[in-house]
């Protein structure tokens, strides 16, 4: 989140999109609720299904799923096209003005440099236009044809109501009643927030149906204001903290880019990774420090053996050849080329796409590791029914781990708060924490380095393991550890701004940095709404001293676009940070404490980007830098804006880039559109071993149209078979007006819901004389993803749907 | 929110079902606090309810009615897909207490009712007499089992189980005056904003003499399977026309009968 869960009681308008919070993120969505009842907000809901969250929001719209880039690009089209956008904001907080290279184009359904042999584009003409001195050329009036304005003007105005409409589903009418209120969005004092979640990412266009709530609401001036952002619900207590660690192959810690193949040093790595300063009054903060960030974390893996003659030991980080992201791992172990895994959190076997192939990749392991607190699909993968164990090479090896409730350590919120823990209950049995496991495996590779030797054991033999107990660390002593400190005076670093490329500072995660100091860890603190007048002394719930949020206890990222060109809020009810003549007040400031904004050297707004300003237009993202609407892979219709590029044309496919056959269905085989979720009252998988969540949701079910199921004869309670082109799902039917028939591109379609929780393992599983044989939703799933971050397409899919 | 619990005033619970998002966290909190087991699973196909009704494992039920009509665009708002955690009323004129052969149900001094486990006998009397169906014998224990509205809790000064876990505030507790308060300011804010459908049931005394456990419901009691206002009263209280009419058919048979030993005599 740009924001954190009690801002959005700030809003006058919440636009849900991909997402239930009423049912997902049920303790947060109070705030939802607060600020439609203290403030009268609105809440609008697009959503394939009216889910529990449409029951309490003020408008619900039935979209297509997958179509989201074509409602946030009408409303793009509806502010631009009708002068709604936030005038000085669009002027100076964003990159409106900046002049794109001669060479940019747009046609037929692909950006210049598209080359369809290789599946990706060159972005070299996706970028500005150099002026004499070096930086982008801009025009504050908007008006040159090449202005990211007017290209951004021209390439939306082709969605118009009919053709949101013709894409989403939705009436034009309907959508005419959101814009109406979207529109009303862009007055200084108003705001209003979008919260999304996985059912935005689970595309193939998903970084896109992101970007395009992003772009939406810099245009309104959304960004970086209290009650405004673009806010993502993650999708457990901690996968914020996951992903500031570096759980996804592409990053460090701290969102640093893993280095790539042909950097020799430091100074290539930075060269290719760190944003470029673009505009004289651009700060480019994270490009500026990138180094200094690098290096404090190769300081603090490596100590001594990093130095400035060894590139501070820039050789022992890998540099990955290839994608690693979760898909290409099935897809190595599929080519035999994988020779074991380890799960640790999570059960590969239910939760990727395509569970029939992912189960097939299980088998040719050697052997998969399980660190887990209880049974998982994964664990029992080698038996599962329908299963010949004979057939699986794979050994399997079950780690009792210790669950959340047996240890202490920190949970990293959708906020981007990281709240300390404690220990509720001693580990059961003979359970160890994940990371003494690791720690354990850790010692004896090294002890098996230093008998045998072996190839380059700098990486291993050289690690810092500086804890107490090195089969034990305490997650205290970590958390220590990640803020890093100053090597020369052993004190905790209490800022990432002092952090030094000169191997005399440490950081484990730079931007956790501040997070423990001498005095200790501040993400224990608790000064909440027991005392609000002193723990929340602005009113806007920022509550700085409950918890520790980064980057540097920052409650709403980019807040110097809270406040206007002279500093003062945009809407004085609702402060960011304001200049009070000396320094910056309120929350704390992403911006120089005293920088005068009178200063004609001021900085831009958003630091961290090279341009100083909210990128309208960006070459961050492979597959366009404005987003455009492109179909699900597997899709009832042709793309309405251009038929022959209907789908992504740079979405990676795995299995033809591999030589395997073809797992993708048509809709003359798979009429229905599919996609697949949770329910409030399971927690993906693991709740089934819990009895009474079990009670709630005893058995898996699809939820189909009413309007549907009249036509095959299926009631509520029936069994069906639900089939895609690589597996089927025999469950029971729930017969409901909730879903319904759509109009898309002049069609009749209809959406079949699919609750993802159940699998052979569980309470549920036991009790079924199949032992849910036909029960993993990603039977499904196209084993495909987003372009960018290869994020399964779990959302949108094609099916078939039978009584039994 | 911080209420302090003292003995000798009325609590109660204030169910806001236009923001109920029918998550059922009140039901499993129920569980965990008050240790129910719960009913074997089972699936009961009536839309995401698998609870089905309250009884002796179930004291708060979250109901769901599946209508979400075909147009879409203003059909949330709470007027669509109702949601709706039952429980209890804790009813003013608690029919359970009047039939209650050895006084098990006793008004708490939280004027809340609740069932002796100790004394009661297993009669089943109260099961028949409530209204709402809300009771159920533990097949266990042999007695009747309802909820206590956290009778236990609210001697330590903690209140309910399944109000603090409510995450939107759906469900509040506190003193009955201050809830019924609170509930007549959300119907005007909802009458204001055109939700003309929202109203409440128990707040006053037209049901049973007023529930202590009242609604916001957003249709009337009947979509909900509420008895309303013209059948929520207790037999003893509402049959004053059927003991008049008992009276008086009395005094028309003793005046045939001594008519007709009259008539008798005199043939």
């Amino acid at each position: 989140m740009t924001n954190h869960w009690r801002d959005i009681k700030n809003a006058d308008l919440i636009l849900i999109n991909g997402a239930n919070p009423a049912e997902a993120h049920p303790v947060g969505f109070q705030w939802f609720m607060r600020a439609k009842l203290d403030r009268g907000a609105k809440i609008i809901h697009a959503d394939p299904r009216f889910t529990r969250t449409s029951a309490v929001a003020d408008l619900y719209l039935r979209i297509r799923t997958g179509s989201d880039v074509a409602y946030f690009g009408g409303l793009i089209n509806h502010v631009l096209q009708n002068n709604l956008f936030q005038d000085v904001y669009v002027r100076n907080y964003t990159n409106a003005s900046f002049i794109v290279k001669q060479g940019f184009g747009f046609t037929d359904g692909l950006f210049s440099g598209y080359s369809s042999t290789k599946r990706a584009y060159d972005i070299s003409s996706w970028s500005y236009e150099a002026g004499s001195d070096g930086f982008a050329r801009r025009d504050m009036t908007l008006q040159d044809p090449r202005s990211v304005f007017q290209l951004m003007k021209t390439h939306y105005a082709r969605y118009t109501p009919d053709v949101v409409s013709s894409i989403t589903g939705i009436p034009v009418d309907e959508f005419k009643k959101v814009a109406d209120l979207v529109g009303q969005m862009g007055k200084p004092d108003k705001v209003m927030t979008i919260v999304y979640a996985v059912g935005l990412t689970h595309h193939t266009t998903g970084g896109q149906l992101i970007r395009s709530g992003a772009v939406l609401q810099l245009l309104l001036g959304n960004m970086g204001r209290p009650g405004g952002g673009m806010n993502a619900e993650r999708g457990h207590a901690n996968i914020q903290g996951n992903t500031d660690h570096a759980i996804s192959w592409e990053i460090l810690p701290g969102y640093l880019r893993i280095p790539a193949p042909g950097q020799k040093n430091l100074d290539d790595y930075v060269a290719q990774s760190a944003p470029k300063k673009s505009d004289p009054n651009s700060w480019n903060f994270f490009g500026t420090n990138y180094r200094k960030f690098m290096v404090s974390t190769l300081k603090g893996w490596y100590g001594d053996t990093a130095t400035k003659d060894n590139e501070f030991a820039f050789d022992y980080i890998p540099k990955p050849g290839q994608n690693s992201s979760w898909m290409s791992i099935y897809d190595q172990a599929l080519k035999g080329k994988m020779e074991g895994v380890m799960l640790s959190g999570m059960t590969a076997a239910s939760i990727g796409p395509d569970s029939n192939q992912v189960q097939q990749a299980l088998s040719n392991l050697k052997w998969l590791v399980v660190m887990d607190a209880l049974p998982t699909t994964s664990s029992e993968f080698w038996h599962a029914p329908g299963v010949d164990a004979s057939q699986v090479k794979t050994e399997v090896f079950m780690l009792p781990a210790t669950h959340w409730i047996e240890k202490d350590g920190s949970f990293v919120n959708s906020g981007r708060w990281s709240q300390w823990k404690d220990q509720v209950v001693p580990p059961q049995g003979q359970a160890r924490h994940d990371h003494w496991i690791l720690a354990d495996i850790f010692s004896r590779v090294k002890a098996l380095y230093n008998q045998q030797g072996g190839k380059f054991p700098d990486p291993i033999m050289h690690l810092t393991f500086n804890y107490k107990d090195p089969l034990k660390p305490e997650l205290d002593e970590i958390a220590k550890e990640i803020n890093g400190k100053d090597l020369a005076t052993g004190k905790q670093m209490t800022t990432f701004a002092n952090l030094k490329d000169d191997g005399t500072t440490t950081a484990g995660d730079w931007i956790y940095t501040g997070s423990y100091l001498d005095s200790g860890n501040l993400m224990k603190r608790r000064d909440g709404i027991q005392d609000p007048k002193t723990n929340d002394p602005t009113g806007m719930g920022f509550y700085p001293n409950w918890a520790w949020s980064w980057p540097l206890n920052r409650r709403v990222m980019y807040n110097r676009a809270s406040a206007d060109l002279d500093g003062k809020p945009w809407d004085p009810k609702r402060p960011g940070i304001t200049w009070n003549g000396t320094r910056w007040v309120g929350d704390v400031p992403d911006y120089p404490a005293t920088m005068n904004p009178h200063d004609p050297n001021a900085y831009l707004p958003f630091i961290m980007n090279g341009e100083g300003v909210g990128r309208l237009f960006s070459n961050g993202m492979i597959d366009g830098p404005f987003p455009e609407h492109y179909e699900p892979v597997e899709s009832p219709v042709a793309n309405p804006l251009h038929a022959s590029v209907s789908a992504s044309p740079v979405a990676f496919l795995y299995d033809q880039a591999a030589g395997r056959p073809n797992r993708f269905g048509t809709a003359a085989e798979f009429p229905y559109i599919a996609t697949s979720y949770r329910l409030t009252e399971h927690e993906h998988y693991v709740t089934q071993h819990v009895p009474h969540l079990v009670q709630l949701q005893p058995e898996p079910f699809v939820e189909i149209p009413w309007e549907l199921a009249q036509t095959k004869g299926i009631k509520t309670g029936d069994k069906v078979r639900v089939s895609s082109k690589r597996g089927k799902l025999e469950v029971l039917a729930v017969v409901t007006k909730r879903l319904g028939s759509m109009t898309v591109a002049g069609q009749k379609v209809f959406q079949i819901g699919i609750p993802i929780h159940w699998g052979y393992v569980g309470i549920a599983a036991d009790s079924d004389p199949s032992h849910g044989r036909y029960w993993l939703a990603n039977a499904l799933t196209p084993f495909v993803g987003d372009a960018n971050a290869r994020t399964p397409e779990f959302k949108a899919f094609l099916v078939n749907l039978e009584k039994m | 929110m911080a209420v302090t619990i003292k003995p000798g005033e009325s609590y109660g619970f204030f169910t806001d079902t236009s923001i109920c998002i029918g998550c059922k966290a009140c039901e499993v909190a129920c569980k965990e606090w008050n240790q129910l087991q719960g009913d074997s699973p089972k699936f009961l196909a009536d839309s995401y309810d698998n609870t089905g009704q309250l009884d002796d494992q179930n004291w708060r039920h979250v109901k769901f009615i599946d209508d979400v009509p075909a147009q879409s665009a203003d059909a949330g708002n709470g007027k669509a897909f109702l949601m709706m955690s039952d429980v209890c009323k804790h009813c003013k004129h608690a029919s359970c207490m009047e039939v209650c052969p050895t006084g098990a149900i006793i008004r708490t001094e939280f004027d809340t009712v609740f069932i002796q486990q100790d004394v009661c006998n297993g009669c089943r009397n109260c099961i028949a007499a409530c209204p709402y169906s809300v009771i159920a014998l533990n097949p266990a224990t042999g007695t009747a089992h309802k909820c206590t509205l956290c009778y236990d809790r609210l001697q330590g000064g903690l209140q309910p189980a399944c109000a603090k876990a409510c995450p939107t505030q759906s469900i509040q507790f506190g003193p009955l005056a201050e809830l019924q308060q609170a509930a007549d300011v959300r119907l005007a804010a909802l009458h204001s904003q055109g939700v003309t459908q929202a109203q409440l049931y128990g707040r006053d005394d037209k049901i049973y003499g007023g529930l202590n456990a009242f609604f916001l419901l957003m249709d009337k009691p009947e979509t909900y399977g509420l008895p309303n206002a013209e059948n929520a009263k207790l037999p003893s209280r509402n049959d004053v026309g059927g003991y008049v009419g008992a009276l008086v058919t009395a005094v028309l048979g003793v005046i045939a009968g001594i008519v007709a030993f009259r008539r008798r005599g005199t043939s």
